[in-house]
């Protein structure tokens, strides 16, 4: 009598396991396919983030919202072996141009939320040096203030300059040194190499940190323009995105 | 093509070596994956199997010389006596009756439209691209046909020469020059070039389809920029190594029809075994780098960890099942329903073989359908030590797999049609040697964007996610599951993998 109550409970308790063990591994199998830009893109969401917003480990940027011509300049960038990171280079290569115009037009198009910028560890006074290099620039040493060109809100300006913000501080210290080092290059004349070289290893240290520890504005999204012309030229802003490849 | 050494070309630049400020973190199993490395082709002909064959390619090289420099000066008066009897740098076009005959065989394009007064310009970009030329004359990034491309050998770095008509490039050549770099392996001054050129293949195109690609050289904008000397180790670096390496290895002469084909499979075995030089990477090198041009039974690409399948063994990339149809899609657009390209293949497939017309296509097929199967392989010693799979490897390959691929490839391995292939019962996830699915899993990658297929679909690299123990646990996961029974993968497999695929 016991036995057979066991049984019957035991039954329904094992068809449930089996049910839920079908349920989770059919719903994390049948994920449902879907044909569009973001199951295309897949591939890139493994560093970059869900839908590119950017992943905890602080070397892989946001890439999504970023101005299109931004995005297609650095993946020809990547493909063409002017920027150099072995992953991005082998993925891209396969690609041609109007996929990738295509693929950065994807994660340009993505109006996703911020969120908040990662805690501080830098000085006030490091702090305060990046702010004014940031916002003020040092005319002392020709340096132009970030907003000057990435718009007064940091936000990046249509169609080729990207915003600043929202970006972790390790990968921000990254590219600056990298265009210090001419490891990256833009379209010529290169302003971001030459602004790069004009900053001590200090400076350089004291913006990524100040501009790291800044949250988003209420409108994140790139301008159209920029107030007043700026006092640097960038072949990466005037040139129409993907003037450097063949 | 493989142009002398000029001294006045720029040295070696160290710009791309070493760690660059953008690299990422390291992967959690090592630290190959620099960001900063900077990737060089490595393609071609002089070149091993092995990294192990540096060393047995120097002592043999070496252990050779001697015994070969009697066969080497008997083969220069074979190499120099019948074939070029008559002046190979002649500027005169192929215009004997005999060689004409059995040339236009093989050498009519199929299908290309044929303009009324072509000078050969349009054919000659057309061959050029079924040679798949400017993939390696071309620098990434650099302007196109110029040159400067290394070809990574395990012998040391081959650059590409300059292909424009500019006096640093093939300024002052004439068709006879280019005829006698094509057909014989030598550069106007008469140096013997090296054979990451593959002449070895180019030799059987025929002195119509050449002077059609000088027609079309001579019609690029000149570009100066001078050729870089390669860095090639001793005795490699030297004429007499080469001379008796080509004595070994080289035999010039163009293809011939074969009468008991049609002229269907004589034009894909032209394409395939010449312009194609397809056995550059689909056969196995021996410790000199030299391969058979005539055998497509797979091999691992030199310097590049990944692993051409052979096109003869039904439990590889036999073609001999396959409809005619399927052959020429893959071809031309880097997919079909039984397989898809990536790495290398994709490479290929993007800068070469889409451009072809579907004619030339269809006899590649035919030809490489007719590839007289061979019985199945097994597993190679690809100098790698199988190591016994550590338990527990597959209820953690199965939870990676689930955690990882099942959504992309399916639960039961079935993939999505025309978007992720299909796992089970799939020839690449069993294939005896396991570089590809290393090198896929550890750095994905997408199917090339051809015109046929513009918007491909990509696998995510897991390089940053997976460790070397995972990515062996995952692949011998799916390696016995859903039907499908090959070795298992161990982690120091993955290893020696990841740390060749630089």
């Amino acid at each position: 009598m016991i036995g057979a109550l066991m049984t019957t409970l035991r039954l329904p308790a094992l068809l449930l396991l089996l049910l839920l063990s079908l349920l989770t591994s059919a719903a994390r199998a049948t994920a449902k396919f879907e044909d569009t830009m973001a199951q295309r893109t897949l591939a890139c969401s493994v560093c970059h983030g869900a839908e590119g917003r950017a992943a905890a480990d602080g070397y892989y940027p946001r890439i999504a919202g970023k101005p299109a011509g931004y995005l297609y300049n650095q993946l020809l960038h990547f493909r063409e072996g002017r920027r150099h990171y072995g992953l991005m280079t082998r993925l891209l290569e396969p690609l041609s141009d109007a996929y990738l115009s295509e693929i950065a037009g994807h994660f340009a198009s993505l109006d996703l939320p911020y969120p908040p910028p990662a805690r501080v560890t830098a000085t006030p006074a490091v702090l305060e040096r990046g702010r004014l290099l940031a916002l003020q620039g040092d005319p002392s040493h020709k340096l132009p203030a970030c907003v000057a060109c990435h718009g007064t809100r940091l936000t990046g300006v249509q169609p080729n300059t990207p915003g600043l913000l929202g970006l972790p501080r390790d990968y921000l210290n990254a590219q600056l040194g990298a265009w210090r080092s001419g490891q990256r290059r833009a379209h010529a004349p290169d302003c971001m190499a030459q602004v790069a070289r004009t900053l001590t290893p200090e400076d350089l240290n004291a913006v990524a940190n100040w501009l790291a520890a800044q949250p988003l504005p209420a409108n994140p999204h790139p301008v159209t323009r920029l107030p007043m012309p700026p006092s640097v030229a960038c072949g990466s802003a005037i040139l129409p995105a993907g003037a450097m490849t063949r | 093509m493989t142009q002398p050494p000029d001294p006045s070309g720029p040295s070696e630049s160290s710009a791309f070596s070493g760690q660059s400020p953008e690299s990422g973190p390291s992967s959690p199993a090592s630290g190959s994956q620099r960001g900063g490395a900077w990737r060089r082709p490595r393609l071609g002909t002089w070149t091993s199997r092995l990294q192990a064959g540096r060393l047995v390619g120097l002592a043999g090289l070496a252990g050779l010389v001697i015994a070969a420099a009697a066969l080497g000066v008997g083969f220069w008066r074979s190499e120099h006596g019948s074939e070029a009897a008559a002046d190979p740098r002649s500027d005169a076009p192929a215009t004997a009756a005999a060689a004409a005959a059995s040339n236009a065989a093989v050498s009519t394009t199929s299908g290309l439209p044929a303009s009324a007064a072509d000078d050969g310009v349009t054919r000659g970009r057309y061959l050029a691209r079924a040679g798949n030329c400017q993939a390696c004359h071309t620098a990434p990034g650099g302007a196109p046909w110029a040159g400067g491309r290394g070809i990574e050998t395990p012998f040391g770095v081959v650059y590409a020469g300059n292909l424009t008509p500019d006096p640093t490039g093939l300024g002052g050549w004439q068709a006879g020059d280019f005829w006698r770099a094509l057909h014989h392996g030598r550069s106007r001054d008469g140096r013997m070039l090296y054979p990451a050129f593959p002449y070895t293949h180019y030799t059987r195109v025929t002195r119509a389809d050449a002077d059609a690609l000088w027609a079309f050289m001579q019609s690029l904008p000149p570009v100066a920029q001078a050729n870089r000397p390669h860095e090639l180790r001793w005795p490699v670096s030297t004429q007499w190594a080469l001379g008796v390496w080509r004595a070994l290895y080289f035999r010039p002469g163009v293809q011939q029809a074969d009468a008991r084909q049609d002229a269907s499979w004589n034009r894909g075995a032209y394409l395939v075994q010449g312009l194609g030089h397809c056995s550059a990477c689909h056969s196995t090198r021996n410790a000199l780098g030299a391969s058979e041009v005539l055998d497509l039974s797979g091999g691992m690409i030199p310097m590049q960890a990944w692993y051409a399948p052979s096109l003869a063994a039904p439990n590889e990339a036999s073609l001999a099942d396959w409809p005619l149809a399927e052959i020429a899609q893959l071809l031309a657009t880097g997919n079909s329903p039984r397989a898809s390209t990536l790495g290398p293949m994709a490479e290929v497939v993007l800068h070469s073989t889409q451009h072809l017309t579907p004619a030339d296509l269809t006899a590649m097929a035919v030809f490489l359908k007719s590839v007289p199967p061979t019985a199945p392989t097994e597993a190679r010693n690809t100098s790698m030590e199988r190591i016994p799979v550590k338990a527990g490897a597959a209820l953690r390959g199965e939870k990676l797999y689930g955690d990882h691929c099942a959504a992309c490839h399916g639960a039961q391995g079935e993939g999505v049609a025309g978007a992720y292939p299909r796992l089970a019962g799939n020839r690449a996830v069993t294939l005896p040697v396991t570089a590809n699915l290393v090198q896929v899993v550890i750095h994905g990658g997408f199917g090339p964007a051809t015109a046929g297929r513009p918007r491909p679909f990509g696998m995510p690299p897991f390089a940053m996610v997976m460790s070397d123990a995972d990515v062996a646990a995952v692949l011998t996961y799916l390696r016995q599951t859903w039907g499908n029974q090959a070795g298992p993968v161990s982690e120091l497999e993955v290893a020696q993998q990841r740390s060749l695929a630089r």
